[in-house]
């Protein structure tokens, strides 16, 4: 019995059925302060179908589940290592055409094509609307607070700052907001970008220079705290910001040249365009940075400081660059999704966003552009679709324990990330041979 | 090689951690284009000296002053590493420390850039500003490769490379940043035999095409004695004699620290 218990593979059946329970129960219907056990027996008892085939009693159903994920298991055990080197046989080819130029170029075309052509592929308005408000608007913000997480390896925890500061921006450069507009003159939102960038880098500068100076925790946690801040000034200053109400009147972007009039404002199509473009041009700006001298800074500081500053780098310039930089994103953000929506108001700007946020940046790979996009959609996408069509038993609030097992899944299987960055995957490496 | 004008200069400097005296009153010059070793027992403060000298320690006594050609000297006392760095100061570290996860090229690529400027909307747009500095890094490490003779290993992960080979990237990283000195900080160890012949010939091209002076620290005698031409003994943080190798083989206190003082009272 004793040998029973200790064999390896008693042992990963019974976290496999462990973990299956745990869903089983989890997924169940709750129970009430009247009758506390009616959800564990609901659980366990009410009927549930197996694959489509038959309806049983749910704990049959997983339990069996269990079996299969315990099987899949084993193969993937013997197997496994054949048919990872069968698929880096099969896919050697592929990888040699992908990484050629023109291949790679033409791929990111057809991607950009897809991404024009998308409004008129998707027309459900959900949808259009959730492609601007929730997805790329989160991927502008991912790609921003990559530079200052991925790239330069600083936890920020108050992101959404910047973001507020930007929408903030916006509301006073068009004169929305109680207090008079610049110069006392009503500006066009165009005028709101340049201007919600400056500010939100100056807000960068002013509170990285100090705080930089700060290794891990303490960073995160100062940032942290300047987040709320920001937050609960918006939501105090009554008479600058507008208090807990913010500001309605916000108007859309529009454009004046000549005989050229524009204003988006008829469904969010134009909006997307309009981020696109934007987006397209950060991603080239990014990626450019990140090839550059001052990406290969940002790796060199990340690895080892007091090299780094032996060859004279300068540390905290780099690092507060990095921090105007993803400062600056989030700001520009902060116009679109002011404008877009008309409205600003200091409950949007929570903690939870500036985790948001940073869970698309790790769910994707840290410091890899094509992974925190890629990240971004996937993870952005299964939140809409879920508040769209949620499954039954589905509660808006069990969202983040799902995003939670997603990412608890993903460090396991994954730790760098859906599309690794190459730097930071060696860097992974290295630590896990360090400890080994 | 060697002229008679200083390099660097220290003067009675006093580096206290706490209560332990890590170095007690050193005095020591190195001459522009000299090749200068400083050794010592373990834990005589060699390294100490080598991170007060570039700014990564602050004494708390005395003075280090860096002379530099058609400039001011820089008293390096209360600057910061990078800034020491920028003055032409490079070093290389004991264990060495490499970026692990970039390859031989970029690694000294990153020494060879210049980081005084801002620039990151340059970069962004890869402004002619940005490509002229590529290239002209590009060409520096390239240069550099060949001369420590990494040509080969220049796309191999640096965390890859076997230790003598890092050993001489780390020198090629140094040497980027333009410096007027080099400091060495073991050079030699772990390495085998035939590598450190390589490596001191290196060090020797490195002062004689480069005309940098080398300040090195190193327990391997036979490296040391053929290498230096001037040498500093320290023992608990103090310098204890100073001379050619010669007078140091000969110099009955730097047996005594080396191997006891039962050893000099023994031969007299």
């Amino acid at each position: 019995m004793n040998s029973f218990l200790r064999n390896k593979r008693t042992k990963s059946f019974g976290i496999t059925f462990l973990i299956v329970t745990t869903i089983c129960f989890m997924t169940g219907p709750s129970g009430s302060s009247t009758n506390p056990v009616a959800g564990f027996s609901g659980a366990l008892f009410n009927t549930a179908p197996f694959l489509g085939l038959f309806t049983t009693r749910r704990w049959v159903v997983f339990f069996l589940f269990a079996i299969i994920a315990f099987a899949l298991q084993q193969i993937w055990k013997s197997y496994g290592a054949r048919i990872r080197s069968g698929y880096s046989i099969v896919m050697a080819k592929p990888r040699e055409i992908k990484s050629k130029r023109p291949v790679r170029l033409g791929s990111y075309g057809a991607l950009l094509v897809l991404a024009i052509l998308l409004p008129h592929l998707i027309t459900d308005p959900f949808w259009q609307v959730a492609m601007v408000q929730q997805i790329a608007v989160y991927v502008l913000l991912a790609l921003g607070l990559n530079v200052v997480v991925g790239f330069a390896g600083l936890l920020d925890l108050g992101f959404v700052a910047f973001y507020a500061i930007g929408a903030y921006a916006t509301a006073w450069v068009v004169g929305s907001l109680p207090t008079p507009p610049l110069f006392g003159h009503i500006l066009n939102n165009f005028w709101a970008i340049p201007i919600a960038i400056v500010l939100a880098m100056v807000s960068g500068i002013i509170l990285g220079t100090p705080t930089l100076r700060l290794r891990g925790d303490y960073l995160a946690i100062v940032t942290l705290g300047f987040g709320e801040i920001i937050t609960i000034f918006a939501n105090n200053l009554n008479g600058i910001t507008g208090g807990p109400q913010g500001s309605h009147i916000i108007p859309h972007f529009s454009l004046h040249l000549g005989p050229l009039r524009y204003v988006w404002g008829s469904g969010p199509i134009p909006y997307y365009y309009l981020i696109l473009v934007f987006l397209v041009l950060f991603l080239l700006g990014f990626s450019f940075l990140e090839q550059s001298r001052i990406g290969r800074t940002w790796t060199a500081i990340r690895e080892d400081e007091v090299a780094a500053e032996s060859v004279g780098i300068n540390p905290l310039k780099y690092k507060v660059m990095a921090f105007a930089i993803g400062a600056a994103s989030a700001g520009f953000s902060g116009v679109m999704t002011a404008s877009q929506q008309n409205f600003v108001f200091p409950s949007t700007f929570t903690l939870f966003f500036s985790i948001n946020i940073l869970v698309l940046v790790i769910f994707g790979g840290l410091g890899s552009i094509r992974g925190v996009v890629f990240g971004a959609i996937v993870v952005q996408t299964i939140t809409m679709y879920l508040l769209h069509s949620p499954p039954s038993g589905y509660q808006p609030a069990d969202l983040y324990m799902y995003i939670g097992a997603m990412l608890v899944v993903m460090m396991i299987f994954r730790p760098a990330g859906l599309l690794p960055a190459t730097r930071r995957k060696r860097e992974l490496q290295q630590r896990l041979e360090e400890v080994e | 090689m060697t002229s008679n004008e200083l390099l660097l200069s220290v003067e009675g400097v006093t580096l206290r951690f706490g209560g332990v005296t890590s170095l007690n009153n050193v005095s020591m010059n190195q001459k522009r284009g000299e090749i200068l070793a400083v050794i010592g027992p373990n834990g005589a403060g060699k390294t100490s000296l080598f991170n007060s000298l570039t700014g990564v320690y602050q004494p708390q006594e005395g003075k280090i002053l860096l002379h530099r050609i058609d400039q001011p000297a820089m008293s390096v006392i209360g600057q910061k590493a990078h800034r020491v760095a920028k003055a032409g100061v490079a070093r290389t570290f004991q264990a060495s420390r490499m970026f692990g996860a970039l390859t031989a090229y970029e690694n000294v690529k990153i020494g060879a850039e210049d980081h005084s400027g801002l620039g990151f909307v340059g970069a962004m747009l890869k402004g002619p500003r940005t490509r002229r500095g590529e290239r002209e890094s590009d060409a520096k490490t390239e240069e550099l490769l060949e001369f420590v003779g990494l040509t080969k290993q220049a796309n191999t992960i640096s965390a890859s490379l076997s230790y003598g080979d890092r050993r001489r990237l780390e020198i090629a990283r140094g040497l980027a940043t333009n410096p007027n000195v080099l400091l060495l900080d073991e050079p030699a160890a772990g390495t085998n035999p035939s590598e450190k012949v390589q490596l001191t010939e290196l060090i020797r091209k490195v002062r004689d095409d480069m005309g940098v002076s080398i300040l090195l620290i190193e327990h391997d005698m036979k490296l040391v004695m053929s290498l230096a031409e001037r040498l500093y003994v320290l023992n608990f943080g103090a310098v204890i004699a100073e001379g050619t190798p010669d007078e140091i083989r000969s110099n009955p206190k730097v047996v005594e620290a080396y191997l006891g003082s039962a050893a000099t009272k023994g031969n007299k």
